[in-house]
C-alpha cells in the first residue's frame, strides 16, 4: 500500500497551468527523487504535499488521509532554507521542537537540540545567526530543524541547489547517511540527475512547464552504500543517467516553446479629411479602428 | 586610519560649529551707547541683523540658566535643564501612549486588508493635521476633568501627532514579512499567539523601531507648540514667556537646547534601532 499518494492533481495560478495530471505514489521508507527543469513546478508540487497549497483538482493523501493543511508530520526543508534571521542556530531548532513537542521537559528539549546540531556537524556555530553562516551551513541548520520535529516524511526541495559542487558532494553524503540511518520516507526534489541517482531508490522526471507532468518511473538498482567515484564508471549508472536525461530532453519532457505575437490589421478606410482639425487632434479618428489579433506559434 | 576617523567624526563637525558661531557673531547686532555733545547718552543699534543677539551676549544674559541648570528660583525662573526635564516627562508619557496605540493599529493595518480598506483613508486624512489644530480639541475633550484638562489635552495632542509614523511603519513592516517565515509557522502549526509573538513581531521589529524613532522626533517637535498653547511649564513655555518679555537671548538658548535634546533623543533611538536590525 502506498504511503504518500497524489491522484489526478492539477494546479494553476490564475491562467497559468503549472501542474497537470500528476499521479504519484511513494511507499513507506522509500527515497523518491523528482528531477525537473527550473521553473517547471517542483516547488509547487512539494508545497501541495506539504499542504501549503491546495490542488485545483485531484487529491493528495498520506496514510490514506487527505492532506488539507500543513503539519509537522511532513517535514519540509525549504528551497531557500527559511531560517528565522533573528534567531541563532540553536534557537531556530529550539523553536521547532518547542512548537511540535510542547509536552517535553526543558531537559528533553535541550538534549534534542544538541543532538540535532551535532548530527549536522554545527556544534561550533550553534550560537550564530543565519547571516553569519555560509550557504552550506544554513542548509544544514534547515535540515537539522526539520529532522528535529521527527516527521513521518522528509520533503527536500532542491536542498543543495544553491551550493557549489564540492559542498554539494559533502552534503549529499550527509543526507544519504541521515536518510539511510533514519529509514524515513523521503521525497527529494532536484535538478541534478546525478544527485538523484546517488540518493534515491526511484527517480521520476517532471516535464517542463507550463502544464508539467510526471514521466515514467526509473528505479535505481545500484547497491547501497553507494560510492560516488565507483558509481561514475558503473555501466548501470551511465545507462540510467542517459535514460533520464534523454527523457527530459525528449518529446515527453521538453519545453514547449510558444511565441505569442500581437498582430495589428491596419485600417483600410482613410481618415475623413472633411472633418475640421481641432487643437488637440482628437476628432480626426480613423473611421474604423485597427483590428488587433493575437497569434500563438508553438515550437516543439 | 584611526586619525582620519577622528577628524571626520569630531574635528570637522567642531570646526563647522565654530564657523557657524563666527558667522552668527558677524551678522548679529549689538547696542552701543554714545554720549552726545549735549551730555545725554543715546543708544543705537548696529550690525547686519540688528535685533539678533550675538553669541557672546546670549551667553552673558542666559548663563544663569545654564550654569545652574537644575535651579528653581521661581516658577518661571528655573534652570534650563529643569525646564527641559518637565518637557521630557510629558513627552515620554505622550510618546508611550502613541506607541501603545500605534503599534497594534499598525499590526491590524498590516494583517487585515479589510481593516486597511476601512480605516486607511481616515488615517491619511488625520495624519497631516498640525498639533496646533489638535491641541484645542484635546483641551475641550478633557475640559470635564478640571485642572487636569491642560495636561490631558497635551498628552492627547502628543500621542495623536506622534502615533502616525509608528502606525504606518509597523503596517509596512508586517506587509513586508516574507511568505517563507509564515510558511515556517504553518508547517510547525504555531498557534495564532505563537505566530504573532515568535514570527510576526520579531520580523517586524526593525520597521517598528524606524517608526518609533520618527515618532519620538515628532513628539519632541510637538511639545513646544503644546506648551505655548497650554501654558504648561517646560522648555517651550519658557521660550514663549521670554518672547513676551522681549528677552531674545533666552529664545536662542531655548532653541539650541531643544535642538540638542532632539538630536540626542534621535541618536539614542538610532542606536536602539541598529540593535534590532536583523537579516
Ligand atoms: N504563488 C504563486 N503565484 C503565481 N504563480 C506562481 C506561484 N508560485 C509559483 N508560481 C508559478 O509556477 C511556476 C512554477 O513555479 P515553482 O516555484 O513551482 O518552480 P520550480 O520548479 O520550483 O522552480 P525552481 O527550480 O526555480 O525552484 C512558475 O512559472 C511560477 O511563476
Ligand atoms: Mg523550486
Amino acid at each position: 500500500m502506498s504511503f504518500l499518494e497524489l491522484k489526478g492533481v492539477t494546479k494553476s495560478f490564475g491562467s497559468n497551468v503549472v501542474l497537470r495530471d500528476i499521479n504519484l505514489s511513494i511507499a513507506r521508507g522509500e527515497v523518491a527523487a523528482i528531477v525537473g527543469y527550473s521553473g517547471a513546478g517542483k516547488t509547487t508540487l512539494i508545497n501541495l504535499i506539504a499542504g501549503l497549497t491546495r490542488p485545483d483538482t485531484g487529491t493528495v493523501s498520506m496514510n490514506g488521509k487527505i492532506i488539507t493543511e500543513p503539519g509537522p508530520d511532513r517535514g519540509l526543508v525549504f528551497q531557500n532554507y527559511s531560517l528565522l534571521p533573528w534567531l541563532t542556530v540553536r534557537e531556530n531548532i529550539e523553536l521547532a521542537i518547542q512548537a511540535v513537542f510542547p509536552a517535553w521537559t526543558a531537559d528533553q528539549r535541550a538534549a534534542s537540540v544538541e543532538k540535532h546540531i551535532r548530527m549536522v556537524g554545527l556544534g561550533h556555530a550553534a550560537h550564530r545567526r543565519p547571516v553569519e553562516l555560509s550557504g552550506g551551513m544554513r542548509q544544514r541548520v534547515s535540515l537539522a530543524r526539520t529532522l528535529a520535529i521527527d516527521p513521518e516524511v522528509l520533503l527536500l526541495d532542491e536542498p543543495l541547489g544553491a551550493l557549489d559542487a564540492l559542498t554539494r558532494a559533502t552534503l549529499q553524503d550527509e543526507i544519504s547517511r541521515i536518510t539511510q540511518e533514519s529509514g524515513k520516507t523521503v521525497l527529494l526534489i532536484t535538478n541534478d540527475p546525478d544527485e538523484a541517482i546517488y540518493l534515491a531508490d526511484r527517480i521520476i522526471p517532471l516535464s517542463a512547464g507550463p502544464g508539467a507532468t510526471l514521466g515514467p518511473d526509473f528505479p535505481v538498482t545500484l547497491a547501497r552504500p553507494r560510492d560516488r567515484r565507483a558509481m561514475n564508471h558503473d555501466p548501470d549508472f551511465k545507462r540510467l543517467r542517459n535514460q533520464i536525461v534523454n527523457w527530459l530532453l525528449g518529446p515527453g519532457g521538453r519545453v514547449v516553446q510558444s511565441v505569442s505575437k500581437r498582430l495589428i490589421l491596419p485600417d483600410l478606410l482613410p481618415e475623413d479629411l472633411d472633418e475640421p482639425r481641432t487643437l488637440f487632434g482628437t476628432s480626426r479618428q480613423p473611421r474604423r479602428r485597427s483590428e488587433q489579433k493575437r497569434e500563438v506559434v508553438e515550437i516543439r | 586610519m584611526r586619525s582620519k576617523k577622528l577628524i571626520d567624526l569630531l574635528v570637522l563637525p567642531l570646526f563647522g560649529i565654530g564657523l557657524s558661531l563666527l558667522i552668527w557673531h558677524l551678522i548679529s547686532g549689538a547696542t552701543v551707547s554714545r554720549v552726545l555733545p549735549d551730555g545725554t547718552t543715546e543708544e543705537i543699534k548696529t550690525g547686519l541683523v540688528k535685533d539678533l543677539p550675538g553669541p557672546l551676549m546670549t551667553w552673558e544674559k542666559t548663563r544663569k540658566y545654564v550654569v545652574e541648570p537644575f535651579a528653581k528660583r521661581e516658577d518661571l525662573d528655573q534652570g534650563i535643564l529643569r525646564f527641559t526635564w518637565y518637557s521630557l516627562v510629558i513627552v515620554a508619557k505622550g510618546y508611550l501612549i502613541a506607541l501603545l496605540l500605534g503599534t497594534p493599529i499598525g499590526f491590524l493595518l498590516g494583517l487585515s486588508p479589510l481593516f486597511t480598506k476601512l480605516f486607511d483613508p481616515i488615517i491619511q486624512i488625520l495624519r497631516p493635521v498640525s498639533p496646533l489644530a489638535w491641541m484645542p480639541l484635546g483641551v475641550v475633550l478633557f475640559a470635564g476633568t478640571g485642572k487636569a484638562a491642560n495636561e490631558l489635552g497635551a498628552l492627547f495632542t502628543i500621542a495623536i501627532c506622534a502615533m502616525w509614523p509608528t502606525v504606518l511603519n509597523t503596517a509596512v513592516g508586517v506587509r513586508a514579512i516574507p511568505q517563507d517565515y509564515l510558511n515556517v509557522a504553518r508547517v510547525l502549526k504555531l498557534s495564532r499567539t505563537q505566530t504573532l509573538f515568535k514570527i510576526l513581531v520579531p520580523a517586524t521589529l526593525p520597521y517598528m523601531f524606524t517608526g518609533y524613532r520618527l515618532s519620538l522626533g515628532i513628539a519632541w517637535l510637538v511639545i513646544v507648540a503644546v506648551e505655548m498653547l497650554t501654558g504648561r511649564i517646560g522648555i517651550g513655555n519658557f521660550l514663549w514667556n521670554e518672547y513676551n518679555n522681549g528677552l531674545y537671548t533666552s529664545i536662542i538658548l531655548s532653541i539650541l537646547t531643544i535642538g540638542v535634546v532632539g538630536f540626542l533623543l534621535d541618536r539614542a533611538m538610532s542606536l536602539l534601532e541598529r540593535r534590532f536590525k536583523t537579516a
